[in-house]
């Protein structure tokens, strides 16, 4: 399946996916209105900087997902793209997957709010809008 | 001390937009975007903006804009606003004043003063997408005669010629001057459009050795990272004699982009000043330059054409002639409107001459002197789009160079800030974490974009034209009539003004 890659050597510690992954979880259509004024934290995907180093990390979207087995509620499933997804009726927020997943890609919602996590952008047509406006090629989607 | 000069430039970020994300502050290297925690407020230091769009463009939010003040002084015709400002420049430092990129002065654009021609009724144009259209250009010596030999076969001399799939060549840029990546981009893109790129006069990077075929290597008075290997890893060897926006002077790389990598391949210790002597202290005259054409030809087996750069100045069709002379293969003309990455910028504001006036009076005069076809001719110094070629071409260079526009490609904007070291868009800097900021693999596709868009044009041209090959195009100055110009000027460049 396709996922999102990294190539650390062109990450520019930029943030923009960050933001990018904000909005397309928002489903708003105008970019500021997923913000109202102020930054969120992104769900999706989280760029991490060290020294000089920058590189984004997101869900692996594994082939034999932990957090999947470790769900109590079955509210994650993979989608027809391969997409480890959340069903946020079904999530009661216990944080299970969050403590299983090896990569930290599960963000909480809050205290018995359902999770977030990187759905590989399947509200906007699997095209993921980190990637699409990476400005220099720093992660690709594309097949391993 | 007082700081008498206010900003040129504002930054304006509109509140209503802006998500506060902060991409902005990360990414000027001026440091000119601010956050302040405690109030959680963005704010912008406009004295250290260079305009260079890098904080706009990445705006996710589409929030920011670069405005011109409208802080003004009295307003005079005689004494500007620039003008102004460069007296409190340097009567605070005592310094010579320094810039980049091309002259912003307004001196006549010529190439906009001139019409290309298009066939009507009486001779039919081509389209190129349906009839063959030959853009292949060779660049050096031709052979003046054709030799029958008993057998009927025939015999010609043949030189060393550069093949290009199409008359449009790479400037020369160092390695120092402008990023790896930069090189990197223009050397990935000459190889996919079967062109050349000029390694400029800091050497050639060790990576950058497997491009040897799409190569031009630059000889200049510093000669910096010369040695036998380089000779011999391009197709073809530039002595470097002047350029367009510095005629006269030389170069100055100084010590703070001289990193060990720029060290190794300039073959200089790190952060010594790199400088390149006004004269070739070899070269005095026609004859000492014809011995360093033939010593760099003697070290390249006589396999590689030598090109000599000259910088177009007031005496530039003698001074060609010598140079067809010398045994040299090509002639490169740098006009006063072309690029770099430093100099002084009363020399590049003020000496030199439109390469357009210049490039006609050396073909004239090597046409007149019967050594047209001793030398291929390429110009610079602006050529802003395939207009521009065609023009160029009917005037009669067998091909151009571009620098400005394949920087613009690599994300250039134009702030003439290239002195500084400090590049927002990774291109003319040496610090790693903004040279990151350019990524080959996007940098070399939109290179061959531009150049592959400009094939086409110039096809296009052509086609209207009537013709249907390079060849004769070239010096074809009946293809070209001029718009608005003096006598004189249509005299110096050899064409009739429209309507005749
Ligand atoms: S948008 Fe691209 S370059 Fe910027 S931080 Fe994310 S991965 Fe890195
Ligand atoms: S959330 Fe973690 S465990 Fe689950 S698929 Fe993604 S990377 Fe794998
Ligand atoms: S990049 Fe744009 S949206 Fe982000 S903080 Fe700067 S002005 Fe605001
Ligand atoms: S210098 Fe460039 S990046 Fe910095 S504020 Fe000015 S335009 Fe923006």
């Amino acid at each position: 399946m396709k996922r999102v890659y990294v190539n650390e050597e062109w990450c520019l510690g930029c943030h923009l996916c960050e933001y990018w992954c904000v909005f397309s979880a928002s489903k708003e259509t105008h970019f500021p209105f997923a913000f109202d004024g102020g930054a969120k934290p992104p769900a999706g995907i989280r760029v991490e900087d060290y020294k000089g180093i920058n590189f984004a990390v997101n869900c692996r979207h594994c082939e034999d997902p932990l957090c999947l087995k470790g769900c109590i509620s079955g509210a994650l499933s993979r989608d027809e793209s391969g997409a480890v997804c959340v069903d946020k009726t079904k999530c009661v927020g216990c944080h299970t997957c969050i403590a299983m997943c090896p990569y930290g890609a599960i963000v909480s919602g809050g205290d018995n709010m359902p999770i977030k996590k990187c759905q590989l952008c399947a509200s906007r047509d699997h095209v993921p809008q980190c990637v699409a406006h990476c400005p220099n090629n720093a992660i690709v989607f594309e097949e391993e | 001390m007082i700081d008498y000069i206010q900003p040129d430039y504002e930054v304006v970020r509109n509140k209503d937009l802006c998500i506060k994300c902060k991409v902005c502050v990360r990414q000027c290297a001026n440091e000119v975007h601010q956050y302040d925690e405690k109030r959680d407020v963005l704010y912008a230091d406009n004295s250290k903006c260079v305009n260079c769009h890098r904080c706009v463009t990445l705006c996710p939010a589409k929030a920011l804009k670069i405005v011109k003040t409208d802080h003004c002084f009295k307003p005079s015709a005689n004494y500007t606003t620039e003008i102004i400002k460069d007296i409190y420049r340097q009567a605070d430092t005592g310094g010579v004043l320094l810039s980049s990129m091309g002259t912003p002065k307004d001196y006549p654009v010529y190439w906009d003063k001139m019409l290309i021609n298009a066939s009507q009724v009486t001779n039919p144009s081509i389209d190129p997408l349906r009839e063959p259209m030959e853009i292949k250009t060779f660049l050096g010596r031709k052979p003046e005669t054709v030799k029958y030999r008993e057998d009927g076969s025939i015999e010609v001399e043949k030189f060393p010629n550069l093949e290009l799939k199409t008359p449009i060549m790479f400037s020369a840029m160092s390695y120092g001057s402008i990023s790896k990546n930069a090189h990197l981009s223009l050397a990935r893109a000459a190889e996919q459009l079967g062109i050349f790129y000029n390694t400029g006069e800091g050497g050639l990077h060790e990576d950058l050795y497997k491009y040897s075929l799409n190569t031009i290597v630059q000889v200049a008075s510093g000669r910096f990272g010369v040695h036998e290997d380089y000779l011999n890893a391009g197709q073809a060897i530039e002595i470097k004699i002047g350029q367009g926006a510095k005629p006269g002077i030389g170069g100055h790389l100084p010590g703070k982009k001289i990193g060990p990598e720029v060290s190794r391949t300039r073959m200089i210790p790190m952060g010594t000043d790199a400088i390149s002597p006004a004269p070739h202290h070899d070269i005095y005259s026609i004859e000492d330059l014809r011995q360093l054409v033939f010593s760099l030809k003697e070290a390249t087996n006589y396999k590689k054409p030598i090109i000599v750069k000259i910088a177009a100045v007031h005496n530039i069709a003698a001074i060609a002639s010598g140079i067809a002379r010398s045994g040299a293969d090509i002639i490169a003309i740098d006009g006063i409107r072309g690029g770099t990455g430093a100099a002084p910028s009363r020399i590049r504001d003020n000496v030199g001459m439109p390469i357009e006036l210049a490039l006609a009076a050396v073909d004239t005069r090597l046409r007149d002197e019967g050594i047209r076809n001793n030398v291929g001719l390429v110009v610079a110094g602006s050529i802003r789009s395939s207009a521009d070629v065609v023009k160029a071409i009917a005037l009669g260079a067998d091909a151009v160079y571009i620098g400005t526009p394949a920087l613009l490609a690599l994300g250039c904007h134009l702030c003439r800030s290239c002195h500084a070291g400090k590049c927002n868009w990774g291109i003319a800097t040496q610090n790693p974490e903004l040279v990151r900021r350019l990524n080959p693999d996007i940098g070399y596709k939109r290179l061959v974009n531009l150049v592959n868009a400009w094939s086409h044009e110039i096809m296009e041209m052509m086609g209207g034209m009537g013709i249907n090959s390079i060849e004769a195009l070239r010096g074809n100055r009946l293809m070209l009539r001029g718009i608005g110009l003096s006598e004189k000027e249509l005299e110096i460049l050899g064409i009739k003004h429209a309507g005749e």
